[in-house]
């Protein structure tokens, strides 16, 4: 094996790349907000909603959970104009991702409402908060801080699967690497490249998330 | 630094800097184990696609035959993407790309070219009430291509500024982006465009202009001066003896042009 490293080659596309990375921290930014809002909504139909909600969101949860993110994507790009719903590549990515982590993370939340006490919605309720109140304050803070870091990582997961976008001509930072290596065929240095930024953008974005969670949930003894 | 990231630097290292053995040259090679390894594609119609028993057929694949029964040897056909055919040509999973390849500057750096073995017959194809006839036309138009085929490369250079230009991972991505109106143009071969027409769809694409002057080329590893030499006789000979215009007549129903 005699290969020379050559990431000279890569330079007069840096912007394309650098394009790239801002496209993907821009998916993410997006879909995490809106996906885990959605996903605390879900949780807190499927576990204390209306009877009508539940089946509903529980169909919706199965049905993306037990489909590929890819399918999901080529349904929402390619077969929605069908019925005239036309979308960019951008808001295609941004929905889909939207709504895969939205079902994800429904479930994440749901495992920590679920894990408190009957008693402690009593407290709540005992102390005259509306059931609202009760809710936000005595049931989804502790749950959110329960799950926290299995909420982190299924962000990362989403973060990494957008990887997949770059299929419906989404310009993030896979398509990017793709794009430059149909440009100047020097496949290895471009995917080494791509590896390194997706593992230090990874990397980031938990820390980012751990400082979230640090904030979030001050004056807690069990961090 | 500590101990566990010395180990790393040092494994890092020494993948980098992995053994430099001497390499054989590759038409002995495959004189000697009588088998020649072709990628071509498997999903770019009329050049390489899957027959309905399953195995290739296409422009590409008559090609590497012919190099093959040229040369005397059995051909192995490695069917690839066009992402992953040019690691498989570095990683001599392969001898010979034959996969539709255009060439640029950048290209050829990486690896070398034979002399031109097919033209490309591909245009800008869209639906009849949109008026576009010339390349200046496309301003302010969004049209889809395969990335990194011909025509990405083709289209990139000419494009007026302000054209959008999509590029999708295959032909398949290519061809559902117009259908599903994602693109108001698609830029692909005369063939794919007929393809399309022939199952009627209700956006019927249409010839706006065609992209001149493409020509696809035999990819081969650089410093191979004999598997080359070999590869351009055959083509040369082809040419003269009438097989290869024989393959554009099947595949494009054209004759090659007389500049090939």
């Amino acid at each position: 094996m005699n290969y020379t490293f050559d990431f000279s080659s890569i330079g007069s596309y840096l912007p394309v790349l650098f394009n790239g990375i801002l496209v993907t921290i821009e998916l993410i930014a997006v879909g995490a907000t809106f996906g885990v809002a959605l996903g605390i909504f879900c949780a807190w139909a499927r576990a204390l909603g209306p009877i009508w909600l539940k089946p509903i969101v529980a169909g919706y949860v199965e049905l993306i959970r037990n489909t590929p993110f890819l399918i999901q994507l080529f349904f929402i790009f390619f077969g929605l104009p069908s019925i005239g719903i036309q979308l960019t590549e951008m808001q295609g990515a941004m929905l889909t991702m939207v709504i895969n982590l939205g079902a994800y993370s429904c479930e994440i939340v749901r495992a920590g409402i679920q894990a408190t006490t009957k008693g402690q919605f009593e407290a709540g309720w005992s102390l005259g908060m509306t059931r609202f109140e009760t809710f936000r304050y005595v049931v989804l803070i502790p749950s959110l801080q329960r799950i926290w870091p299995a909420l982190s990582s299924q962000i990362v997961l989403v973060m990494l699967g957008s990887a997949v976008v770059s299929q419906i001509a989404a310009e993030d930072l896979s398509f990017a690497a793709n794009f430059i290596q149909s440009r100047n065929f020097r496949a290895f240095e471009i995917y080494f490249l791509a590896t390194a930024i997706y593992l230090a953008l990874a990397i980031t974005l938990r820390q980012l998330l751990r400082g979230l969670g640090w904030w979030l949930f001050p004056r807690k003894a069990t961090r | 630094m500590n101990r566990r990231m010395l180990i790393s630097a040092l494994a890092l290292a020494a993948f980098a800097a992995a053994p430099l053995t001497a390499s054989a040259d590759a038409l002995d090679d495959v004189m000697k184990s009588k088998v020649l390894k072709v990628a071509v594609p498997q999903d770019f119609p009329p050049f390489g696609s899957v027959s309905a028993d399953m195995s290739p057929k296409g422009y590409d694949v008559d090609m590497a035959n012919l190099i093959g029964k040229a040369m005397g040897v059995k051909v192995e056909l490695v069917p690839v993407t066009s992402a992953n055919r040019i690691p498989y040509l570095q990683t001599k999973k392969v001898e010979l790309l034959i996969s539709s390849l255009g060439k640029n500057p950048d290209r050829e750096k990486v690896i070398d070219f034979s002399n031109v073995y097919a033209p490309f017959f591909n245009g800008v194809f869209g639906p009849k009430d949109l008026a576009v006839a010339k390349v200046e036309d496309l301003a302010g138009k969004t049209i889809g291509v395969t990335r990194g085929a011909v025509e990405d490369l083709k289209l990139t250079e000419i494009a007026p500024k302000d054209t959008t230009i999509k590029r999708y991972e295959d032909n398949n991505g290519t061809i559902s982006a117009f259908l599903s109106g994602q693109v108001q143009l698609v830029a692909t071969g005369n063939v794919v465009a007929a393809a399309i027409l022939a199952r009627n769809p209700p956006k019927k694409p249409e010839i706006k202009f065609l992209i001149a002057n493409s020509a696809c080329y035999v990819g081969m590893n650089k410093d191979e001066p004999k598997l080359m030499a070999k590869v351009n006789e055959i083509i040369a000979a082809a040419r003269k003896d009438g097989s290869l215009n024989a393959i554009a007549q099947k595949w494009l129903a054209q004759d090659l042009p007389a500049d090939i």
